[in-house]
């Protein structure tokens, strides 16, 4: 029975979006809720204007509408929202020297990890080989004074 | 002594960055319609629905763009210094009136008093959208050649008047056409 409720919670909210439109056609339709969920709804930031129930997120959601009805691509319909309400209106931020930072981070600090990594085991390693080489020394010399002492022994 | 440094100055790093996003306002979006062209609109008159504005009818003259509505709260605490600020000399006050029901928009005139040169209507949202209008109330300055020179987001304080807001008129009645 919890498993039943469990599936109907999910089939739920993956079924319906807040208010569908209805596409003739299947790619506009695709387009329709790929930029719909990429675009950013501004009064409430965290949402895309998909899931967003607020009045300017369903404004956005018919001017994109509209726009694909008119035949426009996916590209202008991005390029007018960005004119209109700039980068931040984009939950994938274009790769620009002011956005570098964000997209380069991650990749500097992973760099900078891995490159700790490497060398905490190398100086790991060079303890480990420097150990061995003591024991070994030490052997050696042990050896070398037994010798020496059978030596004196026999004479 | 450095490998005691390190921790330090990265601390301190963070610690800028930290304190640095303490002062930013996530909800203050820079408009990319700075210092570009008015989008253009032909949008009919609150209060002569008969007659129609354009920005291009107001070229030449140096006006603020204010978004309100009836259902905004903020704008019912923003209205008396809009009231205060259409008495000044070279203020030139347009209201878009976003998605708001007209009679009601009316109505909060004929209560609170109209500041505004011309208030226009757009009941959808259209002018609005076309504007990157995102929240009511917004305060947009336009210079003498239809650049928006200036965008206010959120309620209009007597400081913003008289801080920002007359000085950039001023300044910009002086530019050239």
């Amino acid at each position: 029975m919890k498993g039943l409720i469990f599936l109907v919670l999910l089939w739920s909210h993956a079924a319906y979006a807040i208010d569908a439109k209805q596409f003739t056609d299947q790619k506009q339709q695709v387009a329709y809720e790929s930029l719909t969920s990429e675009l950013r709804c501004l009064v409430c930031q965290n949402q895309t204007i998909a899931d967003s129930n607020a009045e300017l997120a369903a404004d956005l959601r018919r001017q994109v509408y509209e726009m694909l009805q008119q035949g426009q691509t996916p590209e202008e319909i991005i390029a007018f929202m960005t004119a209109r309400y700039g980068d931040f209106v984009l939950y994938k931020p274009p790769f620009k020297i002011k956005t570098s930072v964000l997209w380069l981070g991650p990749l500097v600090f992973l760099s900078i990890g891995l490159l700790m990594v490497f060398w905490l085991i190398r100086t790991m390693a060079q303890k480990k080989v420097d150990a061995v080489q003591e024991q070994g020394q030490q052997e050696k010399l042990a050896k070398i004074r037994r010798l020496l002492n059978e030596e004196e022994e026999r004479f | 002594m450095v490998k005691f440094l390190i921790p330090l100055v990265l601390f301190i790093i963070m610690a800028i960055f930290l304190a640095m996003g303490l002062h930013l306002n996530p909800s203050e979006i820079p408009s990319p319609l700075l210092n570009k062209q008015a989008p253009a609109f032909t949008a009919p008159k609150l209060l002569a629905p008969t007659e129609t504005l354009s920005p291009t009818d107001l070229k030449g003259k140096v006006w603020l763009f204010n978004v309100w509505a009836s259902w905004c709260v903020s704008c019912r605490a923003e209205h008396s210094v809009l009231n205060h600020l259409a008495q000044q000399p070279n203020i030139m006050l347009v209201g878009l009136n976003y998605k708001d029901n007209p009679d009601d928009a009316r109505g909060w005139l004929t209560a609170l008093g109209n500041p505004y040169a011309v208030s226009i209507t757009d009941q959808e949202g259209r002018v609005g959208l076309d504007w990157g209008v995102y929240g009511v109330p917004e305060t947009f300055v336009i210079d003498k050649k239809g650049v928006i020179r200036h965008k206010h987001t959120g309620p209009v304080t007597v400081q913003d008047v008289e801080h920002v807001l007359q000085p950039l008129v001023a300044q910009l009645q002086a530019e050239a056409e």
